[in-house]
């Protein structure tokens, strides 16, 4: 039934355009005995529509803008968001200046210089000085741009302050781990071959930093506090991504990445500044990753400085081995003990046994 | 008698006798056939099937993106195992879609269906030569693509689907199939097509060149070159120096499928288990990508802005603005496209010092972008603009070109790139300067030259009606996507449901979903007016826009080797329009200067007396 609707829409389509076009060439060469001129009939027309069209692309262009503002200007809550912030607008003003200048130009010419009977065209091959002109402004500009943004840049991507917040982020499909190192304030070694169903994020137990290391569900950060990310894939590329932070690094299988910030409004802030009580900073992923790429999210918490240590003292009483007690098979001999504490697994004795008994088998 | 007599005796034989040219069986005449004319149309009717294609996958996912809630029950008798049983479209097929919607685009049509139709069809009538260096190796480039365009053709029929690692390809997603089932068998039908694909390019970006460089009639210098094939010739260039890249980056990429290399994979650990691979890159990969992708994006530029440069002097009825400038931007370009390529890869963790090179280099390339777009400008000012179809397409490509030019002025800006990587900002720049503006450059031909490959005129009405559907469409689908772009929405998700941050711009999507339906809906007027008037339009005079250009001067249906008798000579540039002092507003590159004294410049009374005349008809 569908398909026969659509045959008889696509029937009745070319036959429309066929009779337009009949219609359209018998006009012609009826028209064609009184015009002489080789330019088709309508010609200024066509120049009209240049000028309406300008003039509603600039007014809908200038009138949406305004109108959706804040709803496509997100909210930023990031220390250097504040900066590339600023240079966007700046570019955004050079370049809709640019914009509107010259397609004012293009358009306008076509309407003032469209062909007339009596008019001959100014023969007019090149003028080096207007070349140059155009040549050495927009380099000009261009240079501004490049080395006001580069400034950016290497604060961006320069190293992290001494005293950030290290937490490592991992993408795998279709969702991330977040690792962080726990009492001693360092992250273990990890290794792809110890990755299994519960080691996802394959913690090398035999080095001793990550014993202490934990795992949270959610990305968990402090306000006013430079965060470092170090980033890693585990399958494919994916991409770590947040646009209230401007926030964006890959997460490539083979080569850590990382990326360092400072969020300036906590969660709850934001609630209020939005109005919306449910919001939450999004871990968007941003690389094709697969079939449910477009699912890949992780939340992200950012709590005030002393919510965020009572949080961080409750989590790591749930170090990753305390969790998993059983992984301490792979903790070297030597280290088991320290491990135990390290981790905080308290009943040493019954734990003991347990693993002796295990490794007995 | 040795075997290259024979064959000069057989070109002489063609020079001289063409009247009586031998009579060629159907097959040789239109299949494999050696006549650039005949394999240009080949490319274009394959890159119109092609564009039907790409452009109905596109309607498909904008579907999905404007209308999530939509039951495509009824595109099950279409795309089967690939819509759920609730009637949705399948996620992984959405990212297939994505993928062959971007590969068909970006090589099929706006490479091979634009430069393929084009170059074949003008450098030889427009350089004056009775056909390429070598006929059979361009007759061969079109049954490369035509096997690469099969083979592409046939992974959508397999049951793992076709590629869907998006039209990058980027491993480890592309060389895993335990990542995603298109990066199977769908996958190898890929790399096997782009292979060919790239045989396909080389030979006839070498036969470009060497029938450029060979081949031009006496008079042609390079500064009386048409910039139409000025821009062919950088183009083929760019071509020949940066697709055996790719090919080198797909040839690692199926050693890393098949044979257990690990050029681009390392520290994987996927579907429950740890694989051997250790110490390859995928970043390698990128690099090596981007390294044909950039020049490719120019490569697609390019061609189209060649022909509007030559619509634009012959409908405006003036010279070229700055014909000396816009052959040394193309020329810039052309270099400089080739140390830009990490722009696409600022936040793949690669040195920072790298990114601020790339910065400074891609905000370079802006500079002779900005200059072409001037020059078309001032090339209009004080003109006679007659708005022929081919025109206003013109006309409508600088617009594009502008608008999405100025976005690259954001992204090339590494820390404001952060933001906006990866995001419909990049979908909405490369859509506008890239996609749109090169494919009017390619309509923009076909008004333009049809009435050259066929011998017949399209109708003008529609394709002025042709134009205005496109043109508000395009910018009604793509303008929007920059305000989507800058809420942070990612590229290649199948449905934004997920994240709160993403809740908005249901109604905008949307919106843009129609706009791409209709836009797609007006192409069907150009495919009529098309197929229509290759057997009924009007028969073409012989030069029906006042063109000052060599084809014009060939008959009306012209055979196997252009002219008939000798090739005209060249005595003067192509774009001696509306002269002060001449008798009509445009003046044929065959006129000598010493038949036009009333308008010739100082210098050009000079060269009157180098001027050859032999063979050259008086003009009354
Ligand atoms: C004004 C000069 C231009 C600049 C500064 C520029 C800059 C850029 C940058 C930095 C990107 C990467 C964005 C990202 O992925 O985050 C990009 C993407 C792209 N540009 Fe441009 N661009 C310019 C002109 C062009 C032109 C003329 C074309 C094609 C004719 C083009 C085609 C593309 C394409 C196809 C992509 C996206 C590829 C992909 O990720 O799928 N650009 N451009
Ligand atoms: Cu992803
Ligand atoms: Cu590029």
């Amino acid at each position: 039934m569908l398909n026969l609707i659509i045959v008889i829409a696509v029937v009745l389509i070319i036959a429309v355009i066929f009779t337009a076009y009949r219609v359209t060439t018998l006009v012609d060469v009826v028209k064609k005995d009184k015009n002489k001129s080789h330019v088709p009939s309508g010609n200024s027309l066509q120049g009209a529509l240049m000028i309406v069209f300008l003039i509603a692309g600039i007014a809908g262009f200038f009138y949406f803008s305004m109108k959706e503002y804040d709803t496509y200007n997100l909210p930023i809550a990031s220390e250097h968001a504040v900066v590339t912030e600023n240079l966007f607008w700046i570019t955004m003003a050079v370049t809709v200046f640019v914009f509107i200048v010259t397609q004012i130009f293009l358009f306008g010419f076509g309407w003032k210089y469209r062909y007339k009977e009596s008019n001959t065209a100014h023969y007019y091959p090149h003028n080096n000085k207007l070349e140059m002109i155009w040549t050495i402004v927009p380099a000009i500009v261009l240079a501004w741009l490049i080395i006001s943004g580069l400034k950016q840049w290497n604060v961006v991507t320069g190293p992290a302050p001494e005293n950030s917040e290290v937490i490592e982020v991992m993408g795998y499909q279709y969702a991330w781990a977040f690792r962080y190192p726990g009492k001693d304030g360092e992250l273990g070694s990890y290794d792809f071959r110890k990755i299994d169903a519960i080691n996802s994020m394959g913690i090398d137990l035999t080095d001793q930093k990550g014993h202490d290391d934990f795992m949270p569900a959610q990305l968990v950060l402090p306000k006013g506090k430079p965060v470092h990310l170090k980033i890693r894939g585990r399958d494919v590329i994916h991409s770590v991504y947040n646009p209230h932070f401007r926030l964006q690094m890959n997460a490539v299988p083979g080569m850590p990445t990382r990326f360092w910030f400072t969020p300036t409004l906590s969660t709850a802030e934001m609630r209020e500044k939005t109005g919306n009580p449910d919001f939450n900073y999004e871990l968007v992923c941003n690389k094709i990753c697969g079939k449910s790429h477009y699912g890949m999210k992780g939340i992200i918490v950012v709590l005030e400085q002393d919510e965020y240590d009572s949080w961080y003292k409750e989590n790591q009483e749930n170090s990753f081995l305390k969790l998993n007690p059983g992984y301490i098979s792979q903790v070297p001999e030597d280290l088991k003990e320290a491990a135990k504490i390290a981790a905080g697994i308290e009943n040493i004795e019954k734990e003991q046994k347990v693993t002796t008994a295990a490794s007995s088998f | 008698m040795s075997v290259t007599d024979i064959q000069l005796q057989e070109d002489l034989a063609h020079d001289d006798h063409h009247e009586d040219h031998h009579e060629q069986g159907f097959v040789s005449k239109y299949i494999f056939s050696t006549d650039h004319k005949t394999i240009a149309k080949q490319f274009l009717i394959t890159g119109i099937f092609w564009a039907l294609i790409g452009g109905g996958l596109s309607i498909i996912f904008r579907l999905q993106l404007g209308f999530p809630e939509m039951d495509l029950e009824w595109l099950r008798p279409m795309l089967g195992q690939w819509i759920t049983t609730e009637g949705k479209l399948d996620a992984e097929f959405y990212l297939a879609l994505v993928t062959m919607h971007g590969t068909i685009m970006v090589f099929f049509v706006l490479t091979a269906g634009l430069s393929g139709t084009f170059s074949n069809f003008l450098i030889p009538l427009q350089i004056g030569a009775r056909d390429m260096a070598s006929g059979f190796m361009n007759m061969l480039s079109y049954w490369f693509f035509f096997a690469s365009s099969v083979v592409m053709f046939v992974s959508f029929f397999i049951e793992t689907g076709p590629a869907g690692g998006g039209w990058t390809v980027y491993p480890p997603l592309s060389a895993l199939p335990q990542a995603i089932q298109g990066s199977g068998l769908g996958m190898t039908l890929w790399l096997v097509s782009m292979a060919l694909f790239i045989a396909s390019s080389l030979l006839g970006g070498i036969n470009y060149i060497t029938t450029i460089i060979n081949m031009r009639t006496h008079g042609m210098s390079f500064s009386r070159l048409p910039l139409t094939i000025w821009a062919f010739f950088i183009t083929a260039i760019l071509g020949l120096l940066s697709f055996p890249v790719l090919l080198s980056a797909a040839l690692l990429l199926i050693f890393d499928r098949s044979f257990g290399t690990s050029f681009y994979l390392s520290e994987i650990y996927i579907a429950g288990e740890a694989l051997p691979n250790v110490g390859g890159s995928p970043i390698l990969y990128q690099h090596l990508f981007w390294f044909l992708g950039h020049p490719e994006v120019y490569i697609v530029i390019l061609p189209a802005l060649g022909i509007t440069s030559e619509i634009i002097a012959t409908n405006s009825r003036k010279p070229i603005f700055g014909y000396k400038a816009m052959i040394g931007s193309m020329l810039g370009i052309g270099f400089l496209s080739f140390i830009v390529w990490a722009h696409h890869m600022f936040v793949t963790g690669m040195n920072p010092f790298l990114g601020s090179v790339f910065t400074i280099l891609t905000l370079v390339i802006a500079v002779p972008s900005a200059i072409k777009a001037f020059n078309y400008i001032t090339t209009l000012w004080k003109g006679n603009i007659v708005f022929t179809p081919a025109m206003l397409f013109s006309i409508g490509l600088v617009s594009f070109f502008i608008s999405g030019g100025l976005t690259g002025i954001f992204l090339g800006n590494s820390v404001l790139d952060i933001n906006l990587h990866d995001t419909y900002f990049v979908v909405a720049h490369f859509h506008l300067v890239m996609g749109s503006a090169s494919f009017f450059g390619l309509l923009a031909g076909v008004y333009h030259w049809f009435p050259k490959m066929f011998g017949r005129m399209m109708n003008d009405k529609l394709g002025k009606l042709h134009f205005w559907l496109s043109f508000v469409g395009i910018y009604l689908v793509f303008f929007p996507l920059h305000y989507i772009g800058i809420a942070g929405f990612p590229r290649r998700y199948y449905s934004f449901t997920s994240f709160e941050t993403f809740n908005i711009y249901g109604d905008l999507n949307a919106l843009v979903s129609i706009a791409a339906i209709l836009t797609f809906a007006a192409q069907f007027i150009f495919l009529f007016n098309f197929f229509y008037s290759i057997y009924r339009g009007k028969l073409a005079p012989a030069n029906p826009w006042k063109s000052n250009t060599l084809e014009w001067t060939t008959p009306r249906f012209p055979e196997h080797g252009n002219w008939i008798g000798a090739i005209p000579k060249v005595f003067r540039w192509p774009y001696d329009y509306s002269k002060p002092g001449a008798k009509d507003d445009f003046i044929p590159q065959t006129v000598p200067y010493s038949h036009t004294p009333e308008s010739n410049l100082e210098h050009e009374n000079e060269l009157t007396k180098e001027e050859d005349l032999t063979g050259v008809e008086k003009a009354n």
